[in-house]
C-alpha cells in the first residue's frame, strides 16, 4: 500500500546509489534516512494526519458540543427512533444513542478510551513480546526451549477466564483492561518475534558479529531488534485494532468500562443491536471512527515497515 | 431497512398464498393449518430435563410436555386435573386424599401409579438427590421435610404415601391453603423409578428417556436444539394438536428476532424498547400480557450497608424520585406496569393495596423527594454518593441509567453505576457487599406469599436485609388464614413506610407470535405455564 | 525429526499438568461457585450438592480426584450446571462442531488469503493490488459481532437463502455464514502478513541474482520466493488455528451452532469448574500440538533452524 501509492521503487537499479551511501555511511544514520522515507510515503502520512484528528476529536471534541455524555433528554428517551436523529440544528451532530443521550459527545469519550486502550495494550504486547521472543529466539537451546514450553503454557490458559479473574479478583479498572489485554497478547508477538529471530540469527553479519566477539545483549539490542522492526511494525499495527476489538469483546461480554463511560467497542456493539430497528446511525458513527483509525493504523505501520526495512539501505 | 419489511410481506404473501387443506377444526372453530409444529426460541441451554433436577424456566418449559403432574393449568392459570382427578381435604387441613386417573400410563406402556408420585416426591427430598429444587419440599410444607432433608429422618418418613395405585394421600405438617397449587411445579413431576435405575444420570438423553406427558423427547443437541414430539401413549393422545415443538437456543435476542421476521420461528421475545413499532407494524403479531414477576432495587440494611440509606427518608426520597411512568413507557415500552407495591397486581386473589405515594403526581413525589433529602441534610453543598450494582443485561443498564439520572437530575444524587457478571453480581449481593442493587423475583406459585414472604427476616433472597417484626407475623399468621389479604395489605403499607426496597415495575410477557398459534397462547395464565397439548395452529390469511 | 517429535511429547504432558493445576487454583480465586443462584440455595440443600460433586473435600484431594478421573478412566468429570450431562459428552456433542466450522474456515482463510497476498505482492501498485489490500483492510475492520447478526440479516431475512442459525448435523447451508464470519479477520491477516513479507523477500539479494541470471518470474517466485516468504505466515497459523477453534463464542452465541466455543466462556460464567478443565485441557493440548507442528514447518522451510 505504502509503496503502492508512493514514488518509491525499490525494484530500481541503485548500485550508483549504493555506492554514494556506502561512502557516507558514517555520516546519516538508520533513522534519519527512515524519517526521510517515511514522509515520502503518502498514505502513511496521510493516515498521520487523520490519526492525529482523531486524537484531536478524542481530546478537544467535548468543546464542540453543549452536551455531555450522561445526560438524558428525557423527551427523546423512547422516541429515539423519531426523535433522535442526527441534527445539525439541535447540535445533536451525531443523534441520540438508545437511551436518549448525545452520541457525538458518547463517541468522543468512547475514541478516548479505545485509542488508549488499544495503544497502551500494543505497546504492552509489543514491547513484552519483542524482548521475550528475541531473547528466546538468539539465545536458543535450553533457554529458549523453556521460554516456549512457558508460552506454550500460558498460550493454552483460557485468556478470557484469565480476565474475568483480573477484573474481579483486582477489581474492574482500565489500568487492570491495559494489563489483561496487552498481557494476553504479547503471547503471538513473542512466537512471531522469536520465529524471525531465528532465521535473522543464522545470517551472515550476525555470524560475523559474534565472530568479533560482540556481547549477546549488544548483538540482540543493535542487530536483531532494528532486524525485526519490520514484522513487528506490521504486527503492531494488526495489534491494535485487535487490542480495540478485545476491549470491544470485553465490553461485550459486560466486563468492559462501566457506564457511563463507554469504548467504540460498546458503542458499536449498542449499535448493531439495533440496526435493524430505524436507527443506523448509532451503528454508523462509530463503526466509521473505529474503520478510520483501523485504516489509519495500517497505512502507518506499512509505511515503519517500509522506512525502517534495512534490507533497502 | 425497507428491504427486509418488503420481503417479509412478499414472503409470507407467497406462503399464505398456496391454500392450506384443512385437516379438522380448532377449538375455537377456526379450521386447522396443516402444519402443526412449534419452534420457538429460548434464550438459554436449559439445565436439565429431570423433573426433580429442573431448575430453570426454559427447562421446566420442556418438564411440563414431557411429564404430567396432578394437575395442570388452563389458559387461565385454574387448576385441571392430570393425572389426578379430584382431592379431598381432611377436616383438620392437613392430610390431602389424591384421586389419580387409571388410564394415564408411561411411554413404555407402564401404568402410572400414585408409587411413582411417591418415588419422585421422596426422590426430590432425597439428600442424595442433592437436587437444587430440593428446597420446595418446604415451600409444599410436607410433614417431616425439614428433617428428611435434613438427613435426619430416612426418606420413608417424608408425608407422602401410595394408598394404592390410584391413591396418593400427603401428609402436611402444618395447614397450608395453597398447597394444591404447588403440584403444578416440574419437580413434583413423577419419575420413572425403574428407568433411572437402569440408566442412572443418563435417564433422560433421548434415547433413554420414559415419560408420561403428552409429549417424548426425540432430539436434544446441546446449545442448538431440543425436540419433542407427540407422545401416542398419553392418555388424552387424541386431544393434542400440536405433532413437534422444537425449542431453538438462540442468545441474541436481536438474533432471535430477525429469524421469527425471517419466518425461522414461531415465537420469540421482544428486544426491550421495540414494541411499539413492532405492534405498528406487525399488529396481529406483537403481543403483551401480565406476568407474575417483579423488579425492584434493594436497599442494604445491613451492617455493611452505608448509614446514608439507613434512613428511611433517604431511602423514601429515592423511591419517590424514580419516574415509574418513564421506565415502563420510555425504557421498556413493552406495555410494563409501574410498581409502587411490591406484589404484581396480576396475582390470583390479590387486591392491590392503595399506598399513598402511587396516588401521587410524578411532580408531587419530586418535590417530596427533595423535601425529604434536605431534612435529611442532603444538598447541594452536601450530596449524597451512591453505587448501584447490576448484573450485565442490556435491560438492566437502561433502567440503571435512567434511574442515575433521575436521582442526579432530581437530587443531585452522585451515582455509580457497577455492572458485574452474574455470579459475581450474585457473591456480591448475597454478601451485602453494596449500597442499592437490583433484584427481580418470579412467583413460583400464583399467591401473594411467593413475593412477600422475600422480605421475611429469614427469608434466603431478603438482600435487603429487611427485619421487621410485625412483618414477619403478619406472614406466619397468613399461612393459615382463610382470607390473608388484610395482611398482605398491612404488609404492604408497611413496605410502603419503611421502604426497604424500591419496586420498579411489574414484567410482561412481551412476544413476536405467530398469528396462527397465538389465538391459543394462554395468555391469561400469568405465570405462562404453558402446555404445549393445548396449543394449536390454525390456518391465517 | 522423529526425536523431536518424542521429546516435545515429553514435555507436552508436564506442560498439560502445570496447565491443569494452574487453571484448578486459578478458579477457586474467582467470586461464586457453581451453585450460587438467584435464590441462594438453603445451606442444607448446598451441602448435600457438593457432597455429590466431591466439592466438599479439600481443594488438592479433589484435583487428585479429579486427574485421577481422567488417568484412570479417561472421565473429565460432570457438568455443574448441564446437570444430565457429562463433560464428555460436551466434548463429544460440541468439539466436531467447532472443529468442522474451523478446519473449514482455516482451509478458506489460507487459501484465499495467501492466494490475495501473493497475487498482491507480485503485481505490486496494481489494481490488484490496491483490490486486495482494499478487501483485506475491509474484512478486518468489521468485527465479528458486527459481521454475524449483518449476514444474518442479509441472507436469511432480506434473500431468505440460508437458515438464520442452528447446525443441523453440519448440513452445508447451516456452515457457510460461520465460515465468512470466522475467517474473513484471519483471512485478511494472511494476505497482509503473506503480502508484506513476500515483498520483503522479492526485494532481496537472492531474488535479484535471480532476476539477473534471467530466470524466468514464475520460476522466481514459486521455486525460491514463496518458501521463505510464508515463514512469518507460518508462526500465524498456529495461534490463528488454534484462535480459530476457540475463539469461536460470538460465532456459537450468535449462529446457535452448539460448539465448544460457548460451552468455553459459558462455562467461566457459570464457574462450571470440570467443563472448565475439560476443555481448558483438550484446548491446550491442542495449541501443544499446534505450535509443534509449526515448528516443524519451520524447520522444513528453512533448513538453517535446527529442531
Amino acid at each position: 500500500m505504502s509503496q503502492g501509492l508512493s514514488s518509491f521503487n525499490p525494484q530500481q537499479p541503485k548500485t550508483a546509489a549504493m555506492g554514494e551511501r556506502m561512502a557516507e555511511v558514517k555520516g546519516r544514520s538508520l533513522w534519519a534516512d527512515a524519517r526521510k522515507r517515511f514522509v515520502q510515503n503518502k498514505a502513511a502520512m496521510a493516515s498521520v494526519v487523520i490519526l492525529v484528528l482523531i486524537l484531536l476529536f478524542a481530546f478537544f471534541g467535548h468543546y464542540l458540543t453543549p452536551y455531555d455524555n450522561e445526560t438524558i433528554d428525557w423527551n427523546v428517551l423512547g422516541n429515539v427512533k423519531t426523535e433522535g436523529k442526527p441534527s445539525l440544528a439541535n447540535q445533536h451532530y451525531f443523534g441520540f444513542d438508545d437511551s436518549g443521550r448525545d452520541l457525538f459527545s458518547r463517541v468522543v469519550q468512547g475514541t478516548q478510551i479505545s485509542l488508549m486502550v488499544g495503544l497502551v495494550g500494543a505497546l504492552i504486547a509489543v514491547l513484552v513480546g519483542t524482548v521475550y521472543g528475541a531473547v528466546a529466539g538468539y539465545v536458543g537451546g535450553r533457554v529458549d526451549s523453556a521460554m516456549m514450553r512457558f508460552v506454550d503454557i500460558a498460550m493454552s490458559i483460557p485468556y478470557m477466564f484469565v480476565l474475568i479473574l483480573l477484573l474481579v479478583v483486582f477489581g474492574r479498572s482500565i489500568v487492570m483492561l491495559f494489563v489483561g489485554i496487552g498481557l494476553t497478547a504479547w503471547l503471538d508477538m513473542s512466537r512471531i518475534v522469536r520465529g524471525q529471530t531465528l532465521s535473522i540469527k543464522n545470517k551472515e553479519f550476525i555470524e560475523a558479529a559474534v565472530a568479533t566477539g560482540v556481547p549477546t545483549f549488544t548483538i540482540i539490542r543493535r542487530h536483531i531488534v532494528p532486524n525485526l522492526l519490520g514484522v513487528v511494525a506490521v504486527y503492531a499495527t494488526l495489534l491494535v485494532p485487535q487490542m480495540i476489538l478485545t476491549e470491544s469483546f470485553i465490553s461485550f461480554l459486560g466486563l468492559g468500562v462501566q457506564e457511563p463511560l463507554t469504548s467504540w467497542g460498546a458503542l458499536i456493539s449498542e449499535g448493531v443491536s439495533t440496526m435493524n430497528y430505524g436507527t443506523l446511525w448509532q451503528l454508523f458513527f462509530p463503526l466509521g471512527f473505529f474503520v478510520v483509525s483501523i485504516f489509519a493504523f495500517f497505512f502507518i505501520g506499512d509505511g515503519l515497515r517500509d522506512a525502517l526495512d534495512p534490507k533497502d539501505r | 431497512m425497507n428491504i427486509s419489511l418488503k420481503s417479509v410481506l412478499f414472503a409470507s404473501a407467497l406462503a399464505f398464498a398456496s391454500p392450506a387443506l384443512a385437516a379438522g377444526t380448532a377449538p375455537n372453530g377456526m379450521p386447522l393449518a396443516d402444519d402443526q409444529t412449534f419452534t420457538y426460541r429460548v434464550l438459554d441451554e436449559h439445565s436439565s430435563v429431570d423433573p426433580q433436577i429442573v431448575e430453570d424456566v426454559s427447562g421446566s418449559e420442556i418438564v411440563r410436555d414431557l411429564f404430567e403432574g396432578l394437575y395442570n393449568q388452563d389458559a387461565d392459570g385454574n387448576l385441571v386435573p392430570g393425572v389426578a382427578l379430584s382431592h379431598t381435604v381432611s377436616d383438620d387441613k392437613l392430610t390431602y386424599t389424591f384421586t389419580l386417573r387409571d388410564n394415564a400410563v408411561w411411554s413404555d406402556g407402564k401404568p402410572v401409579t400414585a408409587g411413582d408420585f411417591e418415588y419422585a416426591w421422596k426422590r426430590l427430598a432425597d439428600p442424595e438427590t442433592a437436587s437444587p429444587y430440593q428446597w420446595f419440599i418446604s415451600v409444599m410444607g410436607l410433614k417431616n421435610g425439614e428433617a428428611v432433608m435434613g438427613g435426619e429422618a430416612p426418606v420413608d418418613d417424608l408425608g407422602v404415601k401410595a394408598i394404592d395405585d390410584n391413591t396418593l394421600e400427603v401428609t402436611l405438617a402444618s395447614p397450608l391453603s395453597y398447597f394444591p397449587l404447588t403440584t403444578t411445579h416440574a419437580s413434583t413431576f413423577p419419575s420413572p423409578k425403574w428407568v433411572i435405575d437402569e440408566f442412572g444420570a443418563d435417564w433422560t438423553k433421548p434415547e433413554n428417556i420414559v415419560s408420561n406427558g403428552a409429549y417424548v423427547l426425540t432430539e436434544h443437541v446441546p446449545q442448538e436444539r431440543s425436540v419433542r414430539e407427540r407422545n401416542p401413549m398419553y392418555w388424552d393422545n387424541d386431544g393434542t394438536i400440536i405433532e413437534k415443538v422444537t425449542a431453538l437456543v438462540i442468545n441474541d435476542e436481536n438474533v432471535a428476532l430477525t429469524r421469527y421476521l425471517a419466518g425461522e420461528l414461531d415465537r420469540t421475545e421482544v428486544p426491550a424498547g421495540q414494541y411499539p413499532s413492532l405492534k405498528a407494524e406487525y399488529p396481529d403479531q406483537a403481543l403483551s400480557f401480565p406476568r407474575l414477576c417483579n423488579y425492584y432495587f434493594n436497599f442494604n440494611l445491613s451492617d455493611s450497608g452505608p448509614e446514608a440509606t439507613k434512613d428511611v427518608r433517604v431511602r423514601k426520597a429515592l423511591s419517590y424520585a424514580v419516574n415509574r411512568d418513564i421506565i415502563v413507557d420510555n425504557v421498556l415500552q413493552g406495555g410494563q406496569f409501574p410498581a409502587y407495591t411490591f406484589t404484581p397486581a396480576a396475582t390470583a386473589n390479590f387486591e392491590v393495596p392503595t399506598v399513598d405515594y402511587a396516588t401521587w403526581t410524578q411532580e408531587e413525589r419530586d418535590a417530596k423527594a427533595k423535601e425529604l433529602m434536605a431534612e435529611a441534610g442532603y444538598g447541594p453543598d452536601n450530596p449524597l454518593s451512591l453505587t448501584y450494582l447490576y448484573n450485565t443485561s442490556e435491560g438492566h443498564k437502561k433502567i440503571a441509567i435512567a434511574v442515575s439520572q433521575m436521582w442526579k437530575q432530581t437530587l443531585g444524587v452522585e451515582v455509580t453505576l457497577e455492572n458485574q457478571e452474574w455470579k459475581t453480581f450474585l457473591e456480591t449481593r448475597g454478601n451485602h457487599d453494596f449500597e442499592v442493587a437490583r433484584g427481580a423475583w418470579c412467583g413460583d406459585y400464583n399467591e401473594a406469599s411467593t413475593f412477600l414472604d422475600l422480605v421475611q427476616t429469614s427469608s434466603g433472597y431478603n438482600d435487603a436485609a429487611y427485619s421487621n417484626a410485625e412483618v414477619d407475623q403478619l406472614l406466619a399468621e397468613a399461612k393459615s388464614m382463610d382470607d390473608p389479604q388484610p395482611n398482605y395489605t398491612r404488609v404492604e403499607e408497611i413496605l410502603a413506610e419503611d421502604m426497604p426496597v424500591i419496586p420498579i415495575y411489574h414484567y410482561a410477557g412481551v412476544y413476536m407470535m405467530s398469528p396462527s398459534i397465538s389465538g391459543s397462547w394462554p395468555v391469561q395464565n400469568v405465570e405462562q405455564n404453558w402446555y404445549s397439548k393445548d396449543l394449536y395452529k390454525v390456518v391465517t390469511e | 525429526m522423529l526425536s523431536f517429535i518424542i521429546r516435545r511429547m515429553a514435555v507436552a504432558i508436564p506442560t498439560l499438568l502445570v496447565l491443569l493445576v494452574a487453571s484448578f487454583y486459578l478458579m477457586q480465586f474467582a467470586p461464586g461457585g457453581p451453585f450460587t443462584s438467584e435464590r441462594p440455595l438453603p445451606p442444607q440443600v448446598l451441602e448435600n450438592i457438593e457432597a455429590k460433586y466431591g466439592l466438599n473435600e479439600p481443594t488438592w484431594k479433589q484435583l487428585v480426584n479429579y486427574v485421577g478421573g481422567i488417568v484412570t478412566e479417561f472421565d473429565f468429570g460432570p457438568s455443574y450446571k448441564y446437570k444430565d450431562r457429562s463433560v464428555n459428552d460436551i466434548i463429544a456433542q460440541g468439539f466436531p462442531v467447532t472443529l468442522t466450522y474451523g478446519t473449514i474456515s482455516f482451509l478458506f482463510a489460507i487459501v484465499i488469503g495467501g492466494a490475495l497476498g501473493i497475487a498482491a505482492a507480485i503485481r505490486q501498485n496494481s489494481w490488484l493490488d490496491y483490490f486486495a489490500v482494499g478487501i483485506t483492510i475491509g474484512a478486518q475492520v468489521l468485527p465479528n459481532f458486527v459481521m454475524a447478526p449483518i449476514l444474518i440479516l442479509i441472507f436469511s431475512l432480506w434473500l431468505g437463502w440460508l437458515p438464520g442459525g442452528g447446525w443441523n448435523g453440519g448440513q452445508w447451508n447451516h456452515v457457510i455464514m460461520p465460515v465468512i464470519a470466522l475467517s474473513t479477520s484471519y483471512m485478511a491477516s494472511i494476505a497482509r502478513l503473506t503480502r508484506s513479507s513476500m515483498l520483503e523477500v522479492l526485494r532481496s539479494n537472492f531474488i535479484r541474482t535471480a532476476r539477473a541470471k534471467g530466470l524466468p518470474e514464475r520460476t522466481i517466485i514459486w521455486r525460491h520466493a514463496l518458501k521463505p516468504s510464508i515463514l512469518p505466515v507460518v508462526s500465524y497459523l498456529g495461534p490463528a488455528f488454534v484462535g480459530m477453534v476457540t475463539g469461536s463464542f460470538i460465532i456459537d452465541s450468535i449462529f446457535s451452532t452448539g460448539g465448544i466455543g460457548y460451552f468455553y466462556v459459558n462455562a467461566a460464567f457459570n464457574r462450571d469448574y470440570a467443563v472448565m478443565m475439560g476443555l481448558t485441557i483438550l484446548l491446550g493440548s491442542m495449541t501443544i500440538m499446534f505450535n509443534m507442528v509449526v515448528d516443524i514447518l519451520y524447520a522444513w522451510i528453512d533448513p538453517k533452524i535446527r529442531l
